[in-house]
């Protein structure tokens, strides 16, 4: 099996960034932002995976681990607020909750 | 003895202080007798260091104490000094002994009013001003008194402040004394810088070392000087703020607006007698002013019915004379017409508060008359008063200090027969006016029911300075009258004699029976056109010339309409064009752009949680492109 050239790697995790990031700006509904931004946390993993193996470190993977755990709390915690967000307005719209707007 | 100075002063200050901090807390009668009580201490301690000090006179003639430093700039040395010689004694017994007596006679007169506690904080603080300006022996420190009693002036005549003229005449008196005040604060800046010291027997000595008589530059601090002292004083040409000011209460224009602070200018070209002996030329134009404010305000005060406009416009023309004094070199001479003026004018005023209070207000002496029977103490009081104004002969202190005053302008080296001639046409129309004054208030058909005199607080004044309006003048009388010399035995020290060379001076005899002829004839006319009625004054009146001229007079010489028509109106205009006021376009402008850039920035926060995202990721974009390509 031959290795799979670095770049490719590089490209791969740029692009999913890229598609979470497009996912969080485009999209309106709450749950679909949150999993765009799982995306994104995918995306710095997978990029954290292949700079371990290429420099042969265990700290890619350790910090690989370290999103997890990030991703988790952030998932539970996320939930939590679009289950708030939903009870109080009866919506997922992320453009309905604007009360902090100037005007 | 130096301790008690700053006593003399302090305690009308903390009785001011006191009084203003209560607000109306106090009530009437402990207000009354806060107010009266002070200023009768402090004429109790001035009487006191008077007499010691005319009883253990000190050297060099006069006393000094520091109560402490209050500026020290440079070579630039300014403290608080009092300053107590024969002229500050002579101020500051007029001063607190005639104040006395005024604000006894206010307890009663503003009685039921709704802001007593605050005339009588008004009243000590100008008592304290005053007594301060007097007392002052650095001219900023006089500057000091000098704004104070301008300030209660000001404070005062706006007394009635519901009253929109009262608030007019207030202002208009700040602005005009304040064109003076700019003047006279000139005057003191170009002493300090060119001589670097304020004490006034510094500059005295100084000018006179570094100065020669008729140079420019003495020359043009005494016309400073001078401009300060004739907005106090109501000289021309900026006197028309005095007769608008009679719209304060009647105690007020008898305290401020008669007795002492209108003096205040007399007493500041005599204090620095020595700066203005160095411009003969500024002294002949003090002479001119005077001579040509009392021809004015006489004429102004024969015009006038309101009674106290009356007495406002004889104030001018007294003060007149104190000036026609003073341009001559007669510094003795205009002090004790100051003195005497300060008592007889005062008492005046009070009779004439009392006459106003019993016929309801009523200021216009036309409607008045027949009002002797009904008040037969005031008619006695305010007859003792037109007397010495008017300078009866032998009995009256007002023709002692006239007569020295004529006696003195005319045979000065700096005076002269034409000014002589004028201050003697004077003394006609002053006696003219007075007692047609007198006349027209007292006696006639009585057209307005009065109610009964006033109790005897408010009598008790107006008869003690009735004593000193007759009595006073023997301090100082002619040779052919005894030839006292009380007053200028002290003065002359101070402020030294002018020096009589003129021919005129062997002829004081012939100049004493003129100047008793002028008043007496003034006298005879008014009885005659006024209580006779003649036939002859009645045609003469009717003539269109003369009621042109009586018109212009009673108009005050049209110097209102003159200076509304030159200075107030093309200013307003002026004003009206600037109304956004260009100088300020700069900060506004500045403030404009601050408000449009927090509009613009504050629309960026939408409360959009994907806009914020988007900032954060083009933020992010921003830091990375830099870091790569720098």
């Amino acid at each position: 099996m031959t290795p799979i050239p670095f770049e490719q790697i590089l490209l791969l995790g740029t692009v999913l960034f890229v598609v979470g990031l497009a996912g969080v700006l485009a999209r309106r509904n709450l749950i679909l932002i949150l999993l765009s931004i799982e995306i994104m946390l995918n995306a710095a993993g997978l990029i954290f995976i292949a700079g371990g193996s290429k420099f042969h470190e265990p700290d890619g993977q350790v910090m690989f681990l370290f999103i997890l755990a990030v991703a988790a709390a952030e998932v539970t915690i996320g939930l939590a607020l679009i289950l708030a967000q939903n009870h109080a307005s009866r919506t997922l719209d992320a453009d309905a909750a604007d009360q902090l707007r100037d005007r | 003895m130096i301790a008690s100075f700053w006593l003399i002063v302090a305690l009308p200050l903390s009785a001011f202080a006191v009084l203003i901090l209560s607000g109306n807390a106090l009530g009437e009668r402990r207000s009354g007798r806060l107010g009266c009580g002070a200023v009768m201490l402090s004429a109790i301690v001035a009487a006191i260091a008077s007499v010691r000090f005319l009883r253990t006179p000190p050297p060099n003639g006069y006393l000094t104490g520091t109560a402490w430093h209050w500026i020290a700039s440079g070579p630039l040395r300014v403290d608080l000094t009092f300053r107590f010689d024969a002229l500050s004694l002579v101020m500051v017994l007029v001063i607190t002994v005639v104040a006395a007596f005024i604000l006894l006679y206010s307890v009663r007169f503003m009685a039921g009013e709704k802001d007593y506690g605050r005339y009588f904080a008004f009243m000590n603080l100008f008592v304290a001003s005053m007594l301060l300006l007097v007392l002052a022996d650095d001219l900023l420190v006089l500057f000091l008194g000098w704004e104070g009693v301008g300030l209660c002036s000001y404070l005062l005549i706006g007394f009635w402040y519901r009253d929109e003229s009262a608030v007019l005449a207030a202002r208009k008196a700040f602005v005009m004394t304040r064109i003076g005040d700019t003047a006279l604060l000139l005057g003191i800046i170009l002493l300090a810088t060119r001589l670097g010291s304020l004490r006034i027997e510094d500059i005295l000595s100084m000018a006179g070392n570094a100065w020669h008589a008729g140079a420019a530059l003495p020359a043009v601090v005494a016309l400073l000087l001078l401009l300060g002292a004739i907005g106090k004083s109501a000289q021309l040409p900026l006197q028309t703020w005095l007769p608008d000011a009679m719209a304060g209460p009647t105690p007020v224009s008898a305290l401020i607006h008669a007795a002492t602070m209108v003096t205040a200018g007399v007493y500041l070209i005599a204090r620095l007698h020595g700066l203005f002996e160095l411009a003969p030329l500024v002294m002949r134009l003090v002479a001119a002013l005077g001579a040509a404010t009392l021809l004015l305000g006489g004429a102004a005060a024969f015009a006038e019915r309101d009674i106290k406009r009356v007495l406002a416009y004889s104030t001018m023309s007294q003060i007149g004379y104190m000036f026609l004094a003073l341009g001559a070199g007669a510094w003795t001479a205009a002090m004790f017409h100051f003195v005497t003026h300060a008592f007889f004018k005062a008492l005046l005023f009070l009779a004439a508060g009392i006459v106003i209070h019993s016929v309801n207000g009523e200021r216009d002496m036309l409607k008045m008359g027949g009002l002797w029977r009904k008040l037969p103490l005031t008619f006695a009081a305010f007859t003792a008063g037109a007397c010495s104004l008017a300078a009866l002969p032998v009995f009256t202190a007002g023709f002692y200090s006239k007569d020295f005053i004529l006696y003195s302008v005319a045979a000065s080296a700096s005076g002269g027969i034409i000014p002589w001639f004028c201050g003697l046409t004077g003394a006609f129309i002053t006696g003219l006016y007075s007692f047609r004054m007198l006349f027209l208030v007292f006696f006639g058909e009585r057209k307005i029911a009065p109610a009964p005199e006033a109790g005897i607080s408010m009598l008790l004044p107006i008869i003690v300075l009735a004593a000193g309006a007759l009595t006073i003048g023997f301090l100082e009388t002619p040779p052919a009258l005894g030839g006292v010399s009380l007053f200028s035995n002290h003065m002359d020290g101070i402020l030294g004699s002018p020096s009589l060379i003129a021919p005129l001076a062997h002829d004081r005899l012939a100049l004493l029976f003129l100047a008793a002829f002028a008043s007496l004839a003034g006298f005879f006319v008014a009885w005659q056109r006024y209580l006779r009625k003649r036939r002859l004054f009645e045609r003469f009146v009717k003539a269109p010339a003369v009621m042109s001229v009586y018109g212009l007079c009673a108009m005050g010489f049209a110097f209102d309409a003159f200076y509304s028509a030159m200075i107030v109106r093309p200013f307003s205009v002026l004003v009206k064009l600037n109304k956004a006021d260009f100088t300020l376009a700069y900060s506004t402008a500045l403030a404009r752009l601050t408000q449009t850039a927090h509009a613009l920035l504050s629309r960026t926060q939408n409360g959009k949680v994907r806009f914020s995202v988007m900032g954060i990721a083009l933020g992010a974009a921003l830091l990375l492109a830099i870091g790569i390509f720098s």
